[in-house]
């Protein structure tokens, strides 16, 4: 489970994260939906402890990032696709993670299973293509075998195929009970993932809803009731 | 985690081997060219870690500035949220990885320069004290600028701009410092290097303990590292 409270986030004289507040549950996908710059991919680094917060909290299972003792183990995230050196091969990307986090050697090959790149785990990550380096970061990201997983705009560059697959890999774990918090800026896409929805505009929270709440809000359209509620949100 | 990721990186491990087969060679020729009966033929066959610390310190450049360039190191800060422990691991790792490395390359830099020296040439002998003092100095140099390095890299985040402070640092500075005055000689590491650590014979201008000399070094690297840790724990990944 996730907790923020009054999360606010300034650079400068910018304000990224204005006075965010919601719970994100697990067993659901929760959707995190806005323009670009809203403030989605500030607020995951928040929560990862990546950047520190002006002001507010973001606890994952009621403790700060920090405070974890195995990160991997609680949290699993992507924020970024092919976060990772191109001169090593996936499996010793996954290797140098595993014992960061004193896992076992067996679950890389479980994860790089889970995520189809057994066949490539041994070829250098640099020549792999947008979908596999999204799968890597997932093998990654599903390493500790997480309860919580934050998922940054998974789907950008991907083909049909790899869209559908994403999807159907984040429902399926939302579904054995974990917490998933999934960022996109598309909103179709949105429609088919996610169950709850946060609507971030502006670095402040717009919706704390559900896909159908929404929907209906639009008229029978997502995309309706998005723009209704960001129309002039700056 | 940080040696799997030190070892996994297969051009680490040819930069470091051509680093030390250079090193070796320089020193070799230098053994060849010694004429001198004055001289210091140590001094000379270890000339070859002139280039030996470029590549070592570059090398430490980049086992910190490849995870931002990569981004990977939003990952490996997410996997360690303790950001001075990721460096220290990688000060540890690297480090004791670049002491052996740089130990081997002198050995075989003072022996290979040994053999190629001419007959007429005094041949200093491991037995000496102040010889093998001066082996061991220069390969704990080398680790040292190394560590240097990984400091830069830490403070910069940026592979080029480091190696050029790292190269500035130690050919640039020495050349304008010393137009100002000479006493500054003593407290620059590349000169250190030369005229102290590898020296058995005395250098004017540098009287000061081989000890003392090698301490410094370490200071400046202990204070890179020292820097680059507290700015990676206090800035945003």
């Amino acid at each position: 489970m996730i907790s923020v409270r009054g999360l606010t986030k300034s650079y400068g004289g910018t304000q990224a994260v204005d006075d965010l507040t919601f719970d994100i549950h697990p067993g659901c996908v929760t959707g995190f939906l806005g323009p670009n710059g809203s403030g989605k991919s500030t607020t995951m680094r928040l929560l990862l402890g990546l950047d520190e917060p002006t002001r507010g909290s973001a606890l994952i299972d009621g403790a700060p990032y920090a405070a974890l003792r195995w990160p991997l183990r609680s949290v699993g995230a992507v924020l970024e696709a092919r976060a990772f050196h191109p001169g090593r091969t996936a499996r010793q990307h996954l290797l140098a993670l595993a014992a960061a986090s004193a896992l076992p050697r067996r679950r890389v090959g479980e994860v790089l299973a889970a995520v189809g790149l057994s066949d490539a785990a041994d070829r250098r990550a640099g020549g792999f293509s947008l979908g596999m380096g999204q799968r890597l970061g997932l093998a990654a990201a599903l390493l500790g075998d997480p309860g919580v997983l934050l998922l940054d705009e998974p789907v950008n560059g991907l083909d049909p195929a790899g869209v559908r697959w994403i999807r159907d890999l984040i429902k399926s774990l939302a579904a054995q009970g974990r917490t998933v918090f999934v960022s996109s800026h598309l909103i179709s896409e949105m429609a088919l993932t996610a169950d709850r929805l946060l609507v971030i505009g502006g670095g402040r929270l717009l919706a704390d809803t559900t896909v159908g709440a929404l929907t209906a809000r639009g008229g029978g359209s997502l995309e309706e009731g998005f723009f209704g509620l960001t129309e002039g949100v700056r | 985690m940080e040696w799997i990721k030190l070892r996994s990186l297969r051009s680490t491990r040819w930069v470091l081997l051509g680093g030390m087969a250079a090193t070796v060679a320089l020193g070799v020729v230098a053994g060849f060219n010694t004429r001198s009966v004055t001289g210091d033929p140590t001094s000379n066959v270890l000339a070859g870690i002139i280039l030996g610390q470029v590549i070592t310190g570059v090398l430490g450049v980049l086992v910190m500035t490849s995870e931002y360039s990569s981004g990977l190191i939003r990952v490996t800060f997410a996997a360690m949220p303790r950001r001075g422990l990721v460096l220290a691991a990688k000060a540890f790792v690297f480090g004791t990885v670049c002491l052996v490395a740089g130990e081997i390359a002198v050995f075989a830099s003072f022996l290979g320069g040994m053999a190629a020296l001419r007959s007429s040439v005094p041949h200093p002998s491991l037995g000496d004290p102040a010889v093998l003092r001066a082996v061991l100095m220069t390969g704990a140099y080398l680790a040292l600028t190394g560590l240097a390095g990984l400091g830069i890299g830490a403070i910069l985040r940026h592979g080029a701009a480091a190696v050029g402070v790292l190269v500035g640092g130690l050919f640039v500075l020495p050349l304008i410092a010393g137009a100002a005055s000479h006493a500054v000689g003593p407290f620059m590491p590349e000169l250190i290097a030369g005229n102290s650590l590898a020296a058995v014979k005395p250098v004017s201008g540098f009287t000061w303990s081989p000890w003392l000399e090698l301490a410094i070094v370490a200071a400046y690297s202990a204070a890179l590292l020292a820097a680059g840790g507290w700015l990676l724990i206090r800035r945003d990944a």
